[in-house]
This record gives C-alpha cells, sequence and structure tokens, in this order.
C-alpha cells in the first residue's frame, strides 16, 4: 500500500517537472516530437533508476559512515557522468537496436537536473515517503522509477499539446518558446487538481 | 606554454590532482565552517525553546534545560533559575504536504499550550507555510493556551474546533496530529481528538513516560 | 575585448534567462518571492565567476578529453564550498532554497560559459563574462519572483503593494511561475528585437 502511494503521489501529486521544477531543461529541449519526447522518457527511467540505487549505496556505505556527506553533490555527479558514459558504451555493444533509439538523448542527460536531484532527495531520505518507518533502497527506487514515468509523461503530453501549437495562429513575439511554456503553466494548473489525492 | 596533450598518463594525472585539490579545498572548507553551522542550530533551537515556554516580556530570563529523547520525539524539560518547572518543548518531525514538517511545542506543567515554533517546513509558500503564524495567538486557527487533553484539537472538517489553514487541510491536519501526538507522548494520557495520532505514535504509545 | 561589452553582453544581449534560455530549473523553482529569486542569482553569480576564472587559468594544463570531467569537478567544489558558507552565514536562505542550491552544478548556465567563453579567453575576461551572465541571471531570476510575489501575495520583498485578498494563490505555485516567464520572454522578444 505504502509503495503505490509513493507511485501516485510521485507521477501526478508532485510531479517532477510539473511542480517541483526538475528537468525542465530537456522539457523544453526534446518536446517538439512526441517519438523523441518518449524515446528521452525510456533514457530518462534508465539512467534514472541505475543512478539512484548506485548514488544510495555510495550515500549509505561510504559517504555515511566517513562522515563525509559535504562530498555529496561532487561524489553524485561524477557517478551520474560516468554512468552515463557506461551505459552509453555497453549499449553500443550489447544491443546496437536500443542504443540507436536513446543513444542521441544520454549525453543530455548528465545535465538533466532530475537525475541529481532525485539522486540527493533519495540520499538524503526526503521523499514523500509517507507511512514507511525507514524507506530503504526498495522505497527509493520505487521512488526514482515513478519519478521518471512522471517525467515521460509530462513530457509527452506536452509535446502532444506542441505539435498542435506549431499549427496554430499566435502572436508574432509570442511564437515558440514563450506560448509553449504558458501552456506549460496551464498543464501544472490541471496537475494541482491531483494535490488532494495522497 | 603548449596546451597538454591527451594521452592517459596525462589524463590521469590531471584528473586525480583536481580531485584531489577540490577534495582537501572541502575538507578545510568543512572544517572551518562545522562550528558555525552547529552553533546556528543550537541557537535557533534555544530561541525556539525560550519563545515556546516563556512569556514575551521575559525571553532573557536564565532558564536549565534537560534534553531526553524517545523515539521520534525529543523532549526539552525546561527549569528557571530558581529550580521551578517551568514546563517541556517537545520537538517532532511528521509527514506534511511535504516530508520534515518538524514543530516544537511548549506545553506547561498542566499540559497547555504555551506556544510553537515551526522549525522546519517545506510546504507550499503562500498554503501551507502559513502554519508558521495560522496557529499563534490572534492567528485564525489559535491554539495558544489550549489543552489537548481538554480541547478535541483537530480541524472543523474531521469535527474539531480549530480552522484549518485555507486550502491547506492536509498541512492542518498533520501539524494538529504532530501537536496530539507530543501531548500524549508527554502526558501518556488519550487526547481528546481521535484522529490527531500517527502510525508511528501508535507504535511508541506502550513505552511513554509520565512526567507528572 | 572591451570589458564593458562581455559585461553588458552578458546582462542584455545574451541574457541568460530571456534570450539563451539557459537554467530554467532554478528559475522557475526558487522564485516564489522576489528576495528567493535575487538569493538563487546571487548564489549562482557566485559560482559562475569562481568556475569561469579557475577553468580559463587551467584551461592550458587540462587535456580535451578529461575536459568535461574536470570541469564539472571544479564546478562542484564551488557549489559545495557555496552550500557550507550560505549554510553556516545565512541559514534562512539556505532553507528556503533547498535542493536548487546543489543543483546549481548542473545548471547548463555555468558548464555552458566554461565551454564556450572560459576555454577560450583570459581568466580577465572571464571574470567579467562570469559577472555578465550572473547579473543577467540575477536581473530575471528577481524580476520573476517580484512579479510573482506580487500578483500572488500584493507584496515585493516582503513590502506590502496591496492587499493580500487581491493576490492570486495561483502565481506563488508552480502555474504561475511557467505563465509568468512565458510573458516575460514574450515582451522580451517585443523590446529586444523589435527595438
Amino acid at each position: 500500500m505504502e509503495y503505490i502511494l509513493i507511485v501516485i503521489s510521485a507521477i501526478f501529486v508532485n510531479n517532477v517537472v510539473l511542480s517541483q521544477f526538475l528537468g525542465i531543461c530537456p522539457f523544453l529541449g526534446v518536446s517538439k516530437k512526441v517519438s523523441t519526447a518518449v524515446g528521452m522518457g525510456a533514457a530518462v527511467t534508465f539512467v534514472l533508476t541505475l543512478a539512484t540505487i548506485v548514488t544510495y549505496l555510495v550515500q549509505q556505505y561510504i559517504l555515511n559512515p566517513f562522515n563525509l556527506q559535504y562530498l555529496q553533490t561532487i561524489a553524485f555527479i561524477l557517478i551520474i557522468a560516468a554512468l552515463v558514459q557506461m551505459v552509453e558504451i555497453i549499449l553500443k555493444k550489447v544491443s546496437p537496436s536500443l542504443y540507436q533509439a536513446l543513444g542521441v538523448f544520454l549525453p543530455l542527460i548528465t545535465t538533466n537536473c532530475c537525475i541529481l536531484g532525485v539522486a540527493i532527495t533519495v540520499g538524503n531520505g526526503t521523499y514523500n515517503a509517507q507511512g514507511l518507518e525507514d524507506p530503504g533502497l526498495l522505497a527509493g527506487v520505487v521512488y526514482a522509477i515513478a519519478t521518471a514515468i512522471g517525467f515521460a509523461l509530462a513530457l509527452v503530453l506536452f509535446a502532444g499539446v506542441r505539435e498542435h501549437l506549431e499549427l496554430m495562429d499566435v502572436p508574432k513575439a509570442m511564437k515558440g518558446t514563450p506560448i509553449a511554456i504558458i501552456v506549460a503553466g496551464i498543464m501544472a494548473m490541471a496537475f494541482i487538481g491531483f494535490s488532494g489525492m495522497v | 606554454m603548449k596546451k597538454l596533450e591527451s594521452t592517459l598518463s596525462n589524463m590521469v594525472i590531471v584528473l586525480s590532482v583536481v580531485c584531489l585539490v577540490s577534495a582537501s579545498l572541502l575538507g578545510f572548507m568543512y572544517g572551518v565552517t562545522a562550528e558555525p553551522i552547529a552553533r546556528i542550530e543550537k541557537q535557533t533551537l534555544d530561541n525556539g525553546i525560550k519563545k515556546v515556554l516563556l512569556d514575551e516580556a521575559n525571553q532573557d530570563a536564565q532558564i536549565n534545560v534537560e534534553v531526553r529523547e524517545d523515539g521520534a520525539f525529543t523532549f526539552y524539560e525546561v527549569t528557571d533559575a530558581q529550580g521551578q518547572k517551568l514546563g517541556t518543548a517537545v520537538k517532532t518531525a511528521v509527514q506534511g504536504f511535504s516530508p520534515d514538517l518538524t514543530v516544537l511545542v511548549g506545553f506547561n506543567t498542566e499540559g497547555d499550550i504555551k506556544g510553537y515554533e515551526v522549525l522546519k517546513h517545506s510546504e507550499t509558500p503562500g498554503l501551507g507555510a502559513n502554519c508558521v503564524n495560522w496557529f499563534q495567538k490572534g492567528g485564525k486557527g489559535d491554539i495558544i493556551g489550549k489543552n489537548p487533553g481538554k480541547n478535541n484539537l483537530t480541524v472543523s472538517k474531521d469535527g474539531g474546533e480549530i480552522d484549518a489553514i485555507t486550502a491547506s487541510t492536509i498541512t492542518s491536519r498533520a501539524f494538529l496530529g504532530a501537536v496530539n501526538a507530543e501531548y500524549k507522548q508527554l502526558f501518556g494520557s488519550n487526547t481528546n481528538a481521535n484522529t490527531g495520532a500517527t502510525k508511528r505514535v501508535e507504535a511508541a504509545e506502550n513505552d511513554s513516560i509520565k512526567t507528572e | 575585448m572591451n570589458k564593458i561589452k562581455i559585461l553588458l553582453n552578458g546582462i542584455i544581449k545574451e541574457n541568460p534567462t530571456f534570450v539563451l534560455l539557459l537554467g530554467m530549473c532554478p528559475t522557475l523553482g526558487t522564485t516564489t518571492s522576489a528576495i528567493n529569486g535575487m538569493g538563487m542569482g546571487l548564489a549562482t553569480l557566485f559560482v559562475l565567476i569562481c568556475s569561469n576564472v579557475v577553468i580559463s587559468a587551467l584551461k592550458k594544463l587540462i587535456p580535451d578529453m578529461v575536459r568535461i570531467p574536470s570541469f564539472i569537478v571544479i564546478i562542484a567544489t564551488f557549489v559545495t564550498v557555496l552550500q557550507m558558507i550560505m549554510q553556516a552565514y545565512v541559514p534562512d536562505l539556505y532553507a528556503s532554497l533547498g535542493l536548487f542550491i546543489p543543483l546549481i552544478v548542473v545548471n547548463c548556465i555555468v558548464l555552458g560559459r566554461a565551454e564556450a567563453f572560459a576555454t577560450k579567453n583570459t581568466p580577465a575576461d572571464s571574470l567579467f563574462d562570469g559577472l555578465g551572465i550572473g547579473l543577467g541571471f540575477t536581473l530575471a531570476l528577481t524580476l520573476l519572483g517580484a512579479v510573482r510575489e506580487l500578483l500572488g501575495s500584493g507584496m515585493i520583498f516582503g513590502v506590502r503593494i496591496w492587499s493580500e485578498t487581491y493576490g492570486a494563490l495561483a502565481f506563488v505555485l508552480a502555474p504561475g511561475a511557467f505563465i509568468v516567464l512565458g510573458y516575460l520572454i514574450a515582451i522580451m522578444n517585443k523590446i529586444i528585437k523589435k527595438a
């Protein structure tokens, strides 16, 4: 039951893009077409899950025991950068078709702040784990996957709207990014409707 | 000077040096700032304890504080300079709309609420964040002077006598839940409210300690 | 290059928020009030200047292949230093900016300027570039924060302009951030591209 709450809360109530403002850059950058949005969503889900597991273990078994919490930021970003690089190399060797689908998005992910953001949140245990006495690795992973799904959901929905937006007649100064950001605002307003759920 | 070539040894040396220098710089900075950070945290807590237990005119009075921890709760038993018991401030963290809503509540020896202070929160600004002032004396959901053992400190939607923060019932329930749970933990008796207790508290109920 | 020109370039012509559209996460996430926006802007300014100068000074010593990881380590170091200083001396601001302080590491502005400017110019020029871009970012965030605070709660920098009853809460919440930013960019488009 607790895990279901974490999932619903991470996807809808505290949507990573629309209410926590993490990962806005790819949200605005790769949302022009639905197909690329799906690819990006999948790549983020993959890396986010892996990164959360590794950073959580590092936090629990290296940083906390040696009282090195102040090295958290620097350690996590290095792990994420190395991990992304590794995933790229392995994918290229093992599954060229998957690499073709996700490859172009991987380098962009290092600077996607939702990865580092989620890693820090899980490492510190400060996410919405209502009712769980001690959120361990499993809860962290569930939270990471749900967050990534929330990201992909927002990205794909937004891309769908933007495809239509291209054909609309908007004032010249509003064309492109400004109108897209305002549309994102309206989507965020719709997501506020979920806030009573958990 | 010519730019260094990307040979393996060069790369390894440069990366290790960069990491080493930054790690030692951080270690040094940590040493410099650890003391002020600890001092500020203690100061915030000390001021908080005084604020929730002493009268406004009396904020500079000398007090003695005895700290006791019990699971999710921390108790600060306060006596004045003459050794007279003033009451107990209780600190606990609950899940509000966001995690880590940390509340410090001062109870006098009768269990009346003398004051409260929200030590830490990440509630939504303009909504749940109003809990900092909402329940203070003169606020719309005033709880000061009330006693969780006699008054039903839940939101009016749940049949209680406190007005919830506008559009922030979740935060209000969490806040009042924390207050009731602290009272219960401190005095060991049931509160008048039946919805205030959190799961964690029910688990800890058996070993609660009577102070009076 | 003329130092003043570099400075103004960052504030107006290459304003990171309104023109380059970089660093959107803190822009939207921390601007619930003018003071928070300004705090976040100044924090980024500090990191930007430090990393720009150091990277520019070391540019000859870092082999190309390990360029990005070295830059990230340097940036992360300054971010952590900043984090500890803020925690020690301005704890209230630190608490309200929260997660967004460590996230300066992945702010595209910082790494972007290191790549695009600091690796190609002298430390002195890089200092002014960092200052200009940082100020441009700070101004944009303060403006955005001020507009949201005014529309949402009727105050600017905590000073009441009109009664709270006229405030529309949506502007303090997530949707308001997007909507206000969208309109501000549109207005800037109108001013900069037409004038």
